[in-house]
């Protein structure tokens, strides 16, 4: 399958290089600054924080020399969705509307990788306010999958004359989180924080080749993340190995005061066994993510994966979720609905885009919204309105909210019935070129592309894209694990077992390698903890 | 129904007489043809009582939505202090100005107030509640959404009682119940100012976010006194507990009204809200305007538009407000980022709860405050004072908290049952001091209770020297108005410096006498002749000459000892 393992073998890489001296904070957050700059094409970031960077580099490098690190997380650059509140630093949800936009707060999860002595690099680029599924839908550009540019897919791409290949073959991230995910997979950060809605961190890591994690909805502060779905958001977490998956979780996730719908215990930050074993697990493999569409390839990979398991011993049984098929349908509802309602804020009086229209208020509040949204958040505002209405609210609100119920019950029966963890794939096919991508609306793309990752938003469970393998185009393709809600770590032992079983294939990026010297030989696949 | 009837015509029979004065002074002012409203009104005089003109009479109804400000340190979902007349949008958290990304935290004590509310307006508290969005566009309502209470809210299905007095009576007074349909926590929003000169309008968020009750009453009420006397005696239950300040001039206690009218045997007819009442008075005086203003309307042919009129008090009448341009719809979702409210009771309570995460209904139960109305019946019953006397001294109570603010302080009960502690004098006398002298020098120099220059133990002092019969009561009154000046001496002090002193030597007294009715011979043949009324004449005079020293029952005693010799 692959060359190159990401497993224990190199997780201690960087740590330990930072630990003995052998690289410093400073020099590492340079090198991805660096390498920030030339592969700027991607359109990974919207805005890069150089200068507080290197600030924040120096200051770990001082703890490090002291011995006095704050943690594993000490001097690590990361990245962060540019969707979460950064104090002092731009956010802006890719949307004229929050544009220069400088909130004077930290998001919990950004607070809580500061406090821990990560270097935030920069935010990266989604589509406007995380609608999408493709990254290509924010004010600031459609992002670039990192893959388009790497020898393993430019091989096998037809040739066409040369100037074409460049601009006409690239292909797409996935989205929404898809800057997050081809920061971490061009090796510009070595994490990155996604949300996580409906797929918008595990479809761009699916697409961009790194593990996308989505935690148990509570488990990690929601506070500071700018919303699309409140009952379903949760930020997703964005690494190279799921080693590093579990180290973001545990740094990451308990109780926030801030948050009302944070659990209440607190979280223990846990390990993964270096030797896992499966033998002992059930693995269901739900029929009705055999969706029409789903590419070929990706099914004989998800019926490879499964023989996998069955040949260490697990039990591998087929199970049946009935009420997926009706998730997308109940997702539009439920999601334009609290879209509607969250965007409601954007008026142009308190902060964010102003219209120069002074007619009257109504008409500087429409003409504000008119002018700060797309096409595509104006649409979602529109049918969340008509579902919320009076006479709508029964037929379409209520419903959802009793279909969501079904969905997550589905879950609940086959949890119930002795299954430890789900195996499905993360999306229908591998990552398409833009130009091709762009033929259908967000909204046919999104109804298409979110179908196997919704339903796990629904039910609120955790659920983790392992890479798995690289299609016949060159291009990775990953395969989705669902577990229990808040068992985390049975659900992150299953994915670092596949990893260590598929040895996914290191992208082979020009770019990557030019700034490669040492530390960044084992870097391209080596985690930090 | 007749029975109904009978009570409105009498629990509202002068009501209508004043309104009818007030339409035929101010005939032509205010938006409405009111010269001709004032004819045709009063040419259908008494239509209210029924069967003394031949037309069907109209049955008022008024029900009530009173939205308290909750008294607490933070606001309802953030911790942003709560405090009246600060300095504009010195108050604002990142989540009270909506900023993304930001979350709601829900305010223990809140949900305490709100719980204690319930329990003490009688009603079914929720064990469980839930939260929702409210939306509309405003500008000081920086998320477009209210966060409120209306699918469950925390408490349902109550009752208040209350009592007003008929034909302005203090000794007959009736007491009335008032259903609650429901309380429901929500956030305030903010204030907006509007510069028309300027056409801008500013926006203080200060309010925005602060802790509310809505309570809605039921239509049970039929006229403007019966509204305020129901709001009188809420106001005055959320003082006591410590829920609200309820002060009304600084919108801790707003009140709309619902007010219908329809003929006896039919539905209720079509309802109009009256909004901007700032002040128990005007709310009288609103919806009696509006009932009659119904009246006349359908008397005239007209109908009643479902629509919300402002009452105007300059005006004395009820306007409509500007047109909302249709009706809103609110779209209502569940707030999805507050989980639902649970509370417990004593038996549901888990053992392995921490304490300080749940609410305890039934602890709350077990430390309410003794009400209003508890608080009454025991003054009368321990100390034997009419029960119209226990209204007012709680009611004042109220009033001085409206201009102090300090509400649950000690006040005018506490000070009279210091007094009567102190002293020797009977309850039923004490009272007369407490609610005639006390309260009227009070009231013309705007104090508390507290800022009393007689304390109730120097009342107490002075109310014993005049029980031991040491002075008059006019010598009394003397001094207690050497007291108010507050120097610091004491009753005794005051009584020797101005010889106040009653005269113990009796012949001097008889001399005074003698010498009264030497100089008064036409007064004294009156009472001869049978005239008795003219002997508090030659009291009197006995009286100034002694500067208010002597015993009036003693020189009483003497004067006719003298006149029948």
């Amino acid at each position: 399958m692959g060359a190159r393992l990401l497993g224990h073998a190199l997780r201690s890489q960087v740590s330990a290089a930072l630990k003995e001296g052998r690289v410093t904070p400073t020099e590492l957050c340079q090198r991805c600054l660096a390498l920030i700059k030339s592969t700027k094409f991607l359109n990974a970031y919207i805005t890069v924080t150089e200068e507080t960077a290197l600030k924040q580099a120096e200051e770990s490098e001082k703890r490090r020399k002291r011995g006095q690190p704050l943690g594993i997380l000490d001097g690590i650059p990361i990245a962060v969705k540019d969707n979460f509140n950064t104090a002092g630093i731009e956010t802006t949800c890719a949307s004229n509307m929050l544009k220069g936009y400088i909130s004077p707060y930290n998001a919990t999860v950004v607070q809580k990788l500061l406090d821990q002595g990560a270097v935030l690099l920069g935010k990266t680029n989604l589509d406007e306010f995380a609608m999408g599924s493709g990254s290509t839908d924010g004010v600031f550009g459609p992002v670039r999958n990192p893959w388009s540019y790497s020898k393993q897919y430019k091989e096998k791409s037809v040739p066409k004359s040369h100037s074409e290949d460049e601009e006409y073959n690239w292909v797409i991230t996935g989205g929404s989180s898809g800057g997050s995910a081809a920061a971490v997979s061009s090796f510009t950060c070595f994490a990155a924080l996604g949300s996580d809605t409906g797929g918008s961190t595990r479809n761009p890591a699916a697409h961009c080749g790194v593990v996308g994690l989505k935690p148990t909805y509570g488990l990690i502060s929601r506070h500071g993340l700018i919303p699309l779905v409140n009952s379903m958001d949760v930020p997703g977490i964005l690494t190279r190995c799921v080693d590093d998956a579990a180290v973001l979780l545990g740094s990451l996730a308990g109780h926030d005061p801030k948050d009302s719908t944070t659990i209440q215990d607190d979280f223990k930050p846990f390990e993964l066994p270096d030797l896992p074993d499966v033998s002992k697990l059930s693995i269901g493999i739900p029929k009705e993510y055999h969706a029409p569409g789903l590419s070929s390839e990706i099914l004989s990979l998800w019926s490879k994966a499964a023989d996998l398991f069955k040949n260490a011993g697990a039990k591998v049984v087929e199970v049946s979720l009935p009420h997926t098929r009706y998730s997308i349908v109940c997702y539009h509802v439920l999601c334009t609905a609290e879209v509607a309602s969250n965007m409601a804020r954007f008026d142009g009086l308190e902060y964010g885009h102003r219209s120069d229209v002074k007619d009257s208020t109504e008409s500087m509040y429409a003409a504000t919204r008119r002018e700060g949204f797309n096409d595509v958040v104006r649409g979602r505002i529109l049918s969340g309105n008509y579902f919320l209405l009076k006479q709508n609210y029964e037929k379409y609100f209520v419903k959802a909210q009793k279909v969501r119920r079904l969905i997550a019950n589905d879950f609940g029966k086959v949890f119930g019935s002795g299954v430890d963890i789900l195996l499905t794939p993360t999306t229908l096919s591998d990552a398409v070129p833009y130009t091709e991508f762009i033929q259908e609306d967000n909204r046919t793309r999104s109804a298409q592309d979110d179908i196997l990752t919704q339903a796990a938003n629904m039910a609120g469970l955790p659920a983790i894209n392992v890479p798995t393998a690289l299609s016949e185009r060159g291009l990775p393709v990953g395969l989705q694990f669902i577990g229990r809600s808040f068992q985390e770590k049975q659900l992150l032992t299953v994915a670092k077992w596949f990893e260590k079983q598929v040895q996914f294939p290191v992208i082979q990026l020009e770019e990557a390698e030019r700034h490669d010297n040492g530390v960044f030989q084992h870097q391209k696949s080596a985690s930090f903890s | 129904m007749a029975a109904v009837l009978a009570m409105v015509a009498r629990g509202c029979g002068g009501v209508w007489r004043r309104l009818r004065q007030r339409c035929a002074v101010r005939p032509g002012s205010g938006p409405f043809p009111r010269g001709e409203r004032a004819v045709a009104c009063n040419a259908r005089g008494g239509m209210m009582s029924a069967g003394k003109s031949g037309l069907t009479p109209w049955i008022p109804v008024v029900g009530l939505e009173i939205h308290a400000q909750i008294s607490s340190n933070s606001k309802l979902f953030s911790g942003s202090q709560v405090q009246f007349a600060a300095p504009p949008n010195s108050l604002v958290s990142f989540f009270d100005a909506s900023l993304p990304g930001t979350l709601p935290v829900l305010n223990r004590r809140c949900v305490e107030a709100a719980v204690m509310t319930g329990l003490a307006l009688n009603c079914h508290i929720n064990k469980k509640s839930l939260f929702d969005r409210k939306h509309y566009f405003y500008a000081d309502l920086p998320a477009g959404y209210q966060i409120t209470q209306q699918r469950v809210p925390i408490a349902v299905n109550g009752s208040l009682s209350y009592s007003l007095c008929i034909d302005n009576k203090m000794s007959q007074m009736v007491t009335k119940t008032v259903r609650i349909k429901q309380i429901q926590l929500e956030q305030d929003s903010g204030k907006s100012l509007h510069d028309d000169a300027r056409s801008q309008t500013l926006v203080d968020l200060n309010r925005a976010g602060v802790g509310l009750m809505e309570l809605v009453m039921e239509p049970d009420m039929c006229c403007g006194e019966e509204a305020a006397a129901a709001v009188r005696e809420l106001q005055l239950i959320l003082q006591t507990l410590g829920s609200s300040q309820a002060v009304m001039a600084e919108g801790q206690l707003r009140v709309d009204a619902n007010v219908s009218v329809h003929h006896p045997g039919e539905p209720y007819g079509v309802r109009t809200e009256v909004k901007n009442i700032n002040s128990i008075r005007f709310l009288a005086k609103a919806v009696d305007y509006e009932i009659q203003r119904q009246i006349e309307e359908l008397g005239n042919g007209g109908t009643i538009s479902n629509e919300t009129r402002a009452f105007d008090s300059k005006l004395g009448c009820t306007v409509p407000m500007r047109d909302k341009e249709g009706k809103q719809d609110y779209r209502f979702m569940p707030e999805p980022n507050l989980p639902p409210l649970i509370l417990y009771d004593a038996k549901s309570l888990p053992a392995n709860m921490n304490h300080q995460q749940v609410i305890n209904i039934d602890w709350i139960r077990e430390r309410l405050p003794d009400l209003p109305s508890v608080k009454r019946e025991k003054l009368v019953e321990q100390y034997g004072i009419l029960p119209e006397h226990s209204f007012t001294l709680l009611v004042w109570q109220q009033d001085q908290n409206c201009n102090s603010r300090h509400s649950n302080e000690d006040g005018l009960p506490e000070f009279f049952e210091n007094v009567v502690k102190q002293t020797q004098m009977k309850p039923k006398k004490v009272i007369g001091w407490i609610l005639n002298d006390l309260l009227s020098y009070l009231k013309q120099h705007s104090l508390t209770v507290k800022e009393s220059p007689v304390s109730s133990f120097l009342l107490a002092d002075l109310l014993n020297l005049l029980e031991k019969k040491e002075i008059s009561s006019t010598a009394a009154k003397q001094v207690l108005a050497e007291l108010w000046k507050g120097k610091g001496k004491t009753p005794l002090e005051t009584v020797k410096e101005q010889k106040l002193e009653l005269l113990q030597d009796q012949k001097e007294l008889e001399q005074i006498c003698q010498a009264v009715i030497d100089g008064q011979e036409n007064e004294v043949m009156a009472i001869k002749a049978g005239n008795q009324k003219v002997l508090n004449k030659l009291i009197g005079l006995v009286q100034k000459k002694t500067q208010g020293r002597s015993n009036p029952v003693l020189v009483k005693q003497l004067l006719e000892k003298k006149l029948s010799e």
